[in-house]
Parts: C-alpha cells; structure tokens; sequence
C-alpha cells in the first residue's frame, strides 16, 4: 500500500450514550494498527483536529430522535462514501425508541421544567430508516473485535465475518453450558445475534439481547418456552423492550404479549 | 482376540485412581466427567476425586437437571451437554496462515497436536459417534487437516450405561448401553450389596498393557453375571425409543408432509441440536485479514445447517426457511447419512433432545412422521 493515500475515518454521533464510539478508543492493542492504516479525519470524542470531508468510511452511532438529526444524518451519508451503523441506538433505535411506545409529550412534560424548548420526534429511529446504510454492527455496546474486523475487510476490499447466527452457537463454541436448560433460566440467546461472546450465559445469568434479533427468530415459540418455565406475559414483555425494542421481531413479540 | 475376551477382570472401586495414575505417568493428559455450571461435562482430571462421585442427572426435552444419588459411584450419570468431538473436532482450528513478503507471500501450516489424550469414561453411543466422525474425517480421499493425528494418540477408557438419561435411546440405535468395539478397556460399575467394582473388558494391546499394572483379579461368574444383568436392566430402562425400521424410505416419502412446518413452529434455529449432537461435523472456512493487509488467516469454525448462511449460495441461502433446515438436518441424520457413509447419523445419545431449549424430540418427531403415513396408508386401502 506504498504511497496510496489512507483512507479517511469520520465518527458521528446521534442519540446515543458514546459507548460504541468508546469501543473504537477501546481497541487498545489494534488502535495504533488501526492509526495506521487510516486516517482518523473527524472523530471529536479522540481529537478537535477535524479534516474536511468526504470520507472513506463513516462509522455512525446513535439513534434519530430530533428533526435535526433527521436532517444531520442526510449530510453524513452525503460526505460518507461507506457507511456502517454501529449499535443497538443506530441499528434498532436503542433504549430511547422506549417512547415508541408510549407518548413523548407526557415523557417531556413529566422530565423537563420547560418542554416547550424541547424538540423532540415521536419516535426513536435507526438511520437505517432514514438513508441507505452498507453495514450495519449490532451490540449494546459493540464488540470491539468486530469493529476491528470490520474496518479490516473495509480495508482489504472483503466481506465482514460478522455471523448472524444466535447467541447459543457462542455458548456452544466455549462450552458453556446451557442456563435456560439446565437451569431454567429464561435467556433470550436463542433469538438473539451473536456477537458478544456469549458473554452473559457465561456468567450464569440469560441473555439481555443486546445484539438484537438473529436472523429469521422465532420470538413466539420463545415466549412459549419462556412461560413454560412460569414467566409471566409483563416479564416477556419488559424482556423483548430493551435496547433492541424496536426491532422489528421484538417489537412484535412485546406487542403479542402485551395484549 | 478369543484370549482378551476370556480375560474380564475385576478392578476394585479404589482401584480406579490407580488406573487414572497410570495414565498420567504414561504421559497421557487426562479427560473425562467433571461437573461444571450445573451440568457433567468434559474436562481434565487429575484424580478421581474429580469425577462426578455420587452424582447424577434427570433429563427430559429441554431439560437438564443434576440429581444427588446419595451413592459412591463414579459413572451414574447420562452424558452431557459436552461430548468427544470438542477435543478431536475443536470448535475452531487455524488451518492456515500467509504473511506477505518481497517475493509475494509465504504460506504457514500450523503446528500439529500431537499430545497424547486419555478419555475416561467414554460412553457406548459415544464410541460409534467416534467411528462415525472416523468415517467422515478420514474415510474419503481427502483427510481432515489435524484429525488423524489428534486421533491417533487416544487411549479409550469406555464406560457402559447401566443407567441411561430419560432422553437415551441407544438401544433403538443399537450403538449401547454396552460397548463392543473401538476401545481399549471397557468398565461396567457395579455397587450391589455393599460392594463398589468394575468388570474390565480388554479391547487392545495397550489396554492390555495398561491393565497389566493394575491391582486387578480375574472376574468370576458371579461378577460377571452382575455386569450383564446391570446391561440388561439398562436396555429395559431406555428413556426413549426410535424405530429405525425403512426409515430412510419413510423420510424420502415424506420429504413434502406439512409436519415440517409444525415443527419449524416450535423450533427456534438456534443451531443447539447440532453443536451438542456428537456426529455433526459441518464447519464454516473463513478468511479473514490484519488491517495492514500484511497477514491472512483461513480458520474452520463449526457451523450448522439451521443457520441461514450455511446454505447461502450466489445471492441468497437456499434454505430459507425454518422448515427446510430442520427437514435438512433429520433427513441427513435418518436417511442421507446412509446413502453417504452407509450408517445412520445418529447414535441415540438424546443431547439433542435434552438440550433443546424448545424441547423438540427427534424421536416424536419421526413418531409422528411414521404414524401419519401408517394412517395414510390405511385410509388409502
């Protein structure tokens, strides 16, 4: 790569707790690798110094919450010749899409002295809902070995290793054993992306879903298998409305037992 | 081979430290039953203290439950969720590295293992799950990179079932409860009337050899008599049943039933089945960089047919929907695993079963497969 200009990184943030961008200053042992193969151009969390765009690749973290965020997240896709989504704010909505399901007046009026400054959308929405986005990297918050391998397949022109599949192929792969099985531990892992390593089951508690909805989730026959270790209809309600509540399945199955 | 068969011995209870010492100082690390987050899984063992001493277990679809049995034995458990493969087929292996240079690039094999392993407490189905794995490692023309010689440097300690799990059904498969090949000793325990043994079967020359420096006596009739009552029992005990009777023909009619999509209703495809099942064998290659572009690595990964990517080929998975994988992976288990390798796929262990967390029953399932066609075929007459 001799004399080829490195590629320029641009880091936004939208609603969001900084976590995931946190998780790219995180990287640790791979940040001076990371340093040197691009150019951080515009990441204020690490630096002022910003470089004009456009930019190589664009990692976006949070979640669209205000009409001008509606409209920021325009520019960005415009200055971004590929953009990844990185989270559960970005990917699904994240926590805050809570006021999805509920009415974001009575939540201002309840939290603010003075609501009427405060401009706020009805929903909370993943960018994806807004612009076209060429990756999205699922996690509350990410993994940071996944954003690495991310960035490095951006890097040598290939696809991603991210797999879609559920958490209990990690569980599986490490050897745990089972909690919901041999525990009667409800855990939403069978539903759920991997990603993280399996991290909670390892540690004896079910899974939170933070990687949200693996491909094709069969929600309902969890929640059936959910209430066949007596968990009640509010609890499999309040376990699909985490950060991931307003992805598509889990909004569904949280609606499905919420009647 | 008529010699070993006459001489079944006897090893008394505290005899099997001995037997565990043995291998150590012959160089051999140790694996075998531990408990661990609530379940018997394999690990290493130093002493047998660390086995699962008065230890046992209840299963039922989706369910795992260790049980306290108040007795001294060793082996009265039901395997777990863990089995052999993960040492002969390890969840992950780096096949092979290349690091770029002036000339292009070098290619770098990985070391191989060579360390020699002892697996103590092998159970029956689990020695034809080995023979299967043997079968589509090393049967074909193209050997599995590392397989033989992780392989080859095993000693088997099996133990028979004198108690199966309530999701066993070996005895259907006829690959239990009592092992008949592919071992090097063979014990079947026995705690009757105050007394703690085990009867040894010698299945090799080093079993031999390494039974030869042990406090053993030769059985007598009495003793062995006990060993194959405690067999007989352990069949009559089964906790399950498959009747395997043209099943391969009963699957292939049934490649279109709309039973498929009741199950796939249920099913979660979560791929649990195929990770504790102990003849799945399917990986995914993957290539992967540095950032710097300078290192490649290709590394195998177990995968499984329930996940989507795994049949996804130019622009799409051709097993999309939930139905299709499972109608896959039983299909291939009962019936293509015969026209493959000329034995079922599956060994009658039940993990998939217990470890389940939707509770799905191959057995029901082929039950329920079997009994629609017989109605069929009765309203047709």
């Amino acid at each position: 790569m001799v004399g080829k200009r490195k590629p320029k990184l641009a880091v936004w943030k939208f609603a969001s707790c900084d976590g995931c961008q946190l998780c790219l200053l995180d990287c640790e042992d791979e940040l001076l690798a990371v340093a040197g193969e691009i150019e951080i151009a515009n990441f204020p969390e690490a630096s002022h110094r910003v470089v004009k765009g456009p930019y190589d690749i664009s990692f976006v973290e949070g979640s669209i919450t205000t009409p001008h965020d509606a409209e920021r997240i325009h520019k960005v896709r415009r200055a971004s010749k590929f953009l990844v989504t990185i989270g559960a704010c970005a990917t699904a909505g994240g926590i805050q899409a809570l006021r999805n399901f509920a009415d974001v007046s009575e939540y201002t009026s309840i939290v603010y002295p003075s609501p009427e400054y405060i401009k706020t959308l009805n929903k909370s929405t993943p960018i994806a809902d807004h612009v076209p986005v060429d990756f999205e990297l699922r996690g509350c918050p990410i993994n940071k070995y996944q954003l690495v391998e991310v960035l490095s397949a951006f890097l040598n022109g290939r696809k991603p290793n991210i797999p879609a599949y559920s958490v209990c192929m990690e569980c599986k792969m490490r050897g745990i054993v089972c909690v919901m099985v041999a525990r009667g531990i409800p855990c939403l892992g069978p539903v759920t992306q991997a990603g993280c390593g399996a991290l909670c089951p390892s540690y004896d508690r079910g899974c939170y879903g933070c990687f949200g909805p693996k491909e094709t989730p069969n929600t309902s026959a969890l929640g059936e298998a959910w209430k066949r270790l007596n968990v009640e209809d509010r609890d499999i309600v309040r376990a699909f409305r985490g950060v991931n509540a307003y992805a598509e399945p889990f909004r569904k199955a949280s609606e499905a037992y919420e009647k | 081979m008529t010699k070993r068969q006459e001489n079944i011995a006897v090893l008394e209870s505290e005899g099997l430290g001995y037997l565990v010492q043995a291998l150590i100082d012959k160089g051999y690390e140790v694996l075998g039953p531990r408990i661990k987050d609530g379940a018997v899984t394999y690990d290493q063992i130093e002493t047998v203290r660390d086995l699962p001493i008065g230890w046992t277990d209840r299963q039922e679809p989706g369910s795992y439950r260790l049980v306290k049995s108040g007795k001294k034995t060793y082996f009265d458990y039901a395997v777990g969720p863990h089995s052999w493969k993960k040492y002969l087929h390890p969840p992950e292996t780096r096949l092979w590295e290349a690091r770029r240079d002036e000339q292009g690039f070098t290619v770098i094999e990985p070391e191989r293992e060579t360390a020699k392993k002892a697996l103590l407490g092998v159970r029956p189905c689990e020695l034809q799950a080995l023979a299967i794995q043997d079968t589509v490692f090393t049967g074909g023309p193209y050997l599995a990179p590392g397989y033989q010689e992780r392989r080859s440097n095993l000693f088997i300690v099996a133990v028979n079932c004198v108690r199966p799990g309530g999701t066993c059904f070996c005895a259907s498969m006829k690959t239990g409860p009592k092992a008949t090949s592919g071992f090097d000793l063979a014990l079947t325990e026995i705690l009757e009337s105050g007394r703690h043994y085990f009867v040894v079967e010698v299945g090799s020359a080093s079993g031999e050899e390494l039974l030869s420096d042990l406090p053993t006596k030769v059985a007598d009739d009495a003793e062995k008599e006990a060993a194959a009552k405690a067999m007989e029992r352990a069949t009559a005990k089964m906790g399950r049943e498959l009747d395997t009777k043209g099943i391969r023909e009963l699957l292939y009619k049934c490649f279109d039933d709309p039973h498929w999509q009741t199950v796939a209703d249920r099913c979660f495809s979560c791929g649990n089945c195929t990770m504790v099942c102990p003849t799945c064998f399917c990986v995914n290659v993957e290539d992967g960089t540095d950032l710097s572009g300078q290192q490649a690595e290709r590394w195998s990964r177990w995968d499984s047919c329930f996940t989507r990517d795994f049949s996804y080929i130019h622009g799409g998975s051709i097993r999309f929907t939930v139905k299709a994988r499972y109608r896959q992976w039983m299909t291939h288990k009962l019936a293509y695993w015969l026209d493959q390798f000329g034995t079922l796929g599956c060994v009658g262990c039940g993990r998939c079963i217990t470890w389940c967390p939707a509770g799905i029953d191959i057995t029901e399932e082929v039950r329920a497969l079997r009994d629609k066609e017989q109605s069929e075929k009765v309203q047709s007459v």
